[in-house]
């Protein structure tokens, strides 16, 4: 669900329905509400060896959004401790299998390959980025944490992260527009 | 002869460890001020002001600036006159990287072998470089150093003939590659001469000057000047999200070198330029 915010800041409320994914634009500010899914690098090639094996994944990420992040550890008393995103680029090999099956945002930081690119136009995908470096500040917004598979992974763990107004920008849209390509050749002198 | 245990040395490391992470430096703070003056897109403006207020919490709270806490490495000068006793040195800086890590609440991000992919858990070893120096002494240099921007961190043997002009080139070059996966702005570290390894070691170590302080070298001053304008004007700005702020710093070290080389490494920092320093 999208709605518009007084500030002009679209919030966007998980899950994710063709039709939110498609109103995103490349460039959009956004908050995020709901649910939050945390996979990088050990916990996707794990999801994909249960796909290559025809196992069920242990998260269904039809609608989700999946975070590309590994927290720092909490303190005591804290939800969680730093958390920012990593490079999405080293998801590229996995992400169009996920795509596939109905994942509708991916957030991270960096850019895409073309065949993720194109598996976004095809499947209706939105890639958002979040500001990398700014784990203290995200970590804010994340106000509940459990883990839900691969607990012996540490921070590589598969975390579920309910999020109230968690900022982010749209870098890639369904539509093919790019938030790199264009902010580069806009500034560039 | 001057003895320092390695208990001292531990503390020291455990100490510049936490540190680092939580407390970036006044002079990347300043960078941040200093580009958000210049800076002409919009998103690239609340960047930088969300990396101050992110410092800020970092620095409060004692959390993480970045939650990659970064590979250590650490820099030890050892005078000649001091004796370590109680252990190895190497020993007593992981040790201080471990304890660090640990009850500073730091992510743990090495894994034992590139290809088992096990987690040590305690963020240890760290990359230690040792020189001898004169005196009585020990100076520890530690930095975190991020595993995204080191990711794009690069290397070129270049000919004689190429020159400086082809040190700028390669330098701008890596820094364009780098772009929003690096998280700028960036900080180049560039090491220029010596050989394969002497390259990259003095990459990393000219980081560790002073965000922007002058060369010493008036000609590599210029070198460095040059490059960073021709970098903000790349238009990647603040996360690649488009600006003027590309990087904050290109720092250069060399080093003689052979008649028939030109080694550049290029080490690649974002802003999350975590380092601390202390002399015992
Ligand atoms: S590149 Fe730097 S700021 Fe970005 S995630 Fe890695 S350590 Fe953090």
């Amino acid at each position: 669900m999208i709605k518009l915010a007084a500030d002009g800041i679209k919030e966007v409320t998980t899950p994710l329905s063709d039709a939110d994914v498609e109103s995103l634009k490349s460039g959009d500010r956004v908050r995020l509400f709901g649910v939050l899914y945390t996979a990088r690098d050990a916990a996707h090639g794990r999801l994909i060896a249960l796909l290559d094996e025809g196992k069920p994944l242990p998260i269904d990420v039809k609608g989700q959004i999946i975070y590309y992040t590994g927290p720092s550890p909490a303190r005591p008393g804290m939800v969680i401790g730093s958390v920012g995103p990593t490079t999405g680029g080293r998801m590229d090999k996995y992400a169009p299998r996920l795509l596939a099956l109905g994942l509708k945002g991916m957030i991270g930081k960096g850019a895409r390959s073309e065949p993720v690119r194109e598996a976004m136009k095809r499947h209706k995908a939105v890639y958002f980025g979040a500001v990398g470096g700014a784990g203290a500040y995200l970590s804010r917004y994340v106000k509940k944490v459990e883990i839900v598979a691969y607990e012996d992974l540490g921070t590589e763990a598969i975390r579920r992260m309910a999020v109230e107004g968690f900022p982010a920008i749209v870098v890639n849209d369904c539509h093919g527009n790019d938030l790199y390509q264009e902010g580069m050749k806009a500034y560039a002198r | 002869m001057r003895e320092i245990h390695v208990s001292a040395i531990s503390d020291a490391v455990k100490k510049l460890c936490m540190e680092a992470n939580w407390d970036l430096g006044p002079d990347m703070l300043r960078a941040f001020d200093q580009a958000l003056k210049t800076e002409r897109s919009p998103a690239g403006k609340q960047v930088l002001e969300m990396l101050k207020e992110n410092a800020q919490i970092a620095r409060t709270q004692k959390i993480p600036y970045c939650q990659d806490t970064g590979f250590v490495v650490c820099f030890a000068e050892l005078g000649q006159d001091v004796h370590i006793t109680g252990g190895l040195l190497t020993d007593a800086i992981n040790t201080g990287v471990s304890q660090g890590y640990t009850e500073g609440y730091l992510r743990a991000s090495i894994v034992k072998s590139p290809f088992d992919r096990k987690n040590t858990g305690d963020n240890t070893p760290a990359v230690i470089h040792l020189d001898a120096v004169p005196g009585g002494n020990v100076k520890l240099m530690v930095m975190a150093k991020g595993g995204g921007c080191e990711n794009r961190s690069k290397y070129k043997m270049l000919t004689p003939a190429d020159g400086p002009e082809g040190v700028k080139n390669f330098i701008l070059e890596v820094i364009k590659t780098a772009g929003p996966d690096a998280c700028p702005p960036l900080i180049a570290g560039v090491g220029v001469g010596g050989t394969f390894e002497k390259a990259a070691i003095l990459s990393k170590k000219a980081l560790f000057r002073e965000i922007g302080s002058p060369n010493p070298d008036p000609a590599l001053d210029a070198i460095e000047k040059e490059v960073l304008d021709k970098a903000n004007r790349l238009g990647i700005g603040p996360q690649g999200y488009g600006g003027d702020t590309t990087a904050f710093a290109v720092h250069i070290l060399t080093y003689p070198c052979h008649i028939t080389s030109l080694p550049v490494a290029v080490t690649i920092e974002c802003h999350a330029h975590r380092h601390k320093e202390v002399t015992l």
